[in-house]
């Protein structure tokens, strides 16, 4: 459940870093392949804060009512919900990632 | 168990007259692989687009029966694009 505690701290956690992604498993040990697609996308454009779900299991349902988004990971650019993995992917091959993440995006 | 059939007619049911294909990656009935052309689509951002493939699926994404769907949207022009390149 979406507490108003839980959503205070996704808005100030999503708002204090330029890249975020909740996922499943850690940088060093992703447990999902998706999740694991979509830091690799992230990582080489700079720091990105990853949100291990599986650690924090009450973040596991509230990150979906918080975005009204049905799947884990979920990607986060200079404060905006991004999408999933496959978004990211497809960002990435179109050459918008990277805009997305300096900000330069139309 | 699910397998694309049933996948694909929820999609269709909630997005008529789009072209589904849907594709079971690992042959466990639980990881599917989604492309859906849809008028519905249009002008629509990304995030939007997957949100309404994901609509009709939400209870088989919370029981967990439906693992993950890697899913690629298009618009008829985004897909006639994507088809050309």
């Amino acid at each position: 459940m979406l507490t108003q505690e839980l959503r205070a701290r996704l808005d100030e956690e999503i708002k204090s870093h330029p890249v975020v992604i909740y996922m499943k498993g850690n940088a060093l040990f992703p447990r999902c392949g998706f999740s694991a697609a979509a830091l690799q996308l992230l990582q080489p454009h700079g720091e990105v804060h990853a949100v291990d779900v599986l650690a924090e299991p009450e973040l596991r349902d509230a990150i979906k009512e918080y975005s009204s988004w049905p799947t884990i990971p979920q990607v986060y650019i200079r404060g905006q919900f991004v999408g999933g993995s496959d978004i990211v992917r497809e960002l990435a091959e179109r050459g918008e990632l990277a805009k997305l993440i300096k900000g330069e995006a139309s | 168990m699910l397998d694309p059939e049933k996948v694909k007619e929820r999609i269709s049911t909630a997005l008529p007259g789009s072209e589904v294909e849907v594709k079971d990656l690992t042959g466990t009935g639980d990881h599917f692989e989604a492309r859906v052309v849809s008028q519905e689509f249009d002008g629509k951002s990304m995030i939007e687009q997957h949100k309404l493939v994901y609509a009709p699926l939400q209870d088989w994404l919370k029981s967990g029966e439906l693992h993950a769907l890697a899913l690629r949207t298009f618009s008829p022009a985004q897909w006639e694009k994507h088809r050309r390149s």
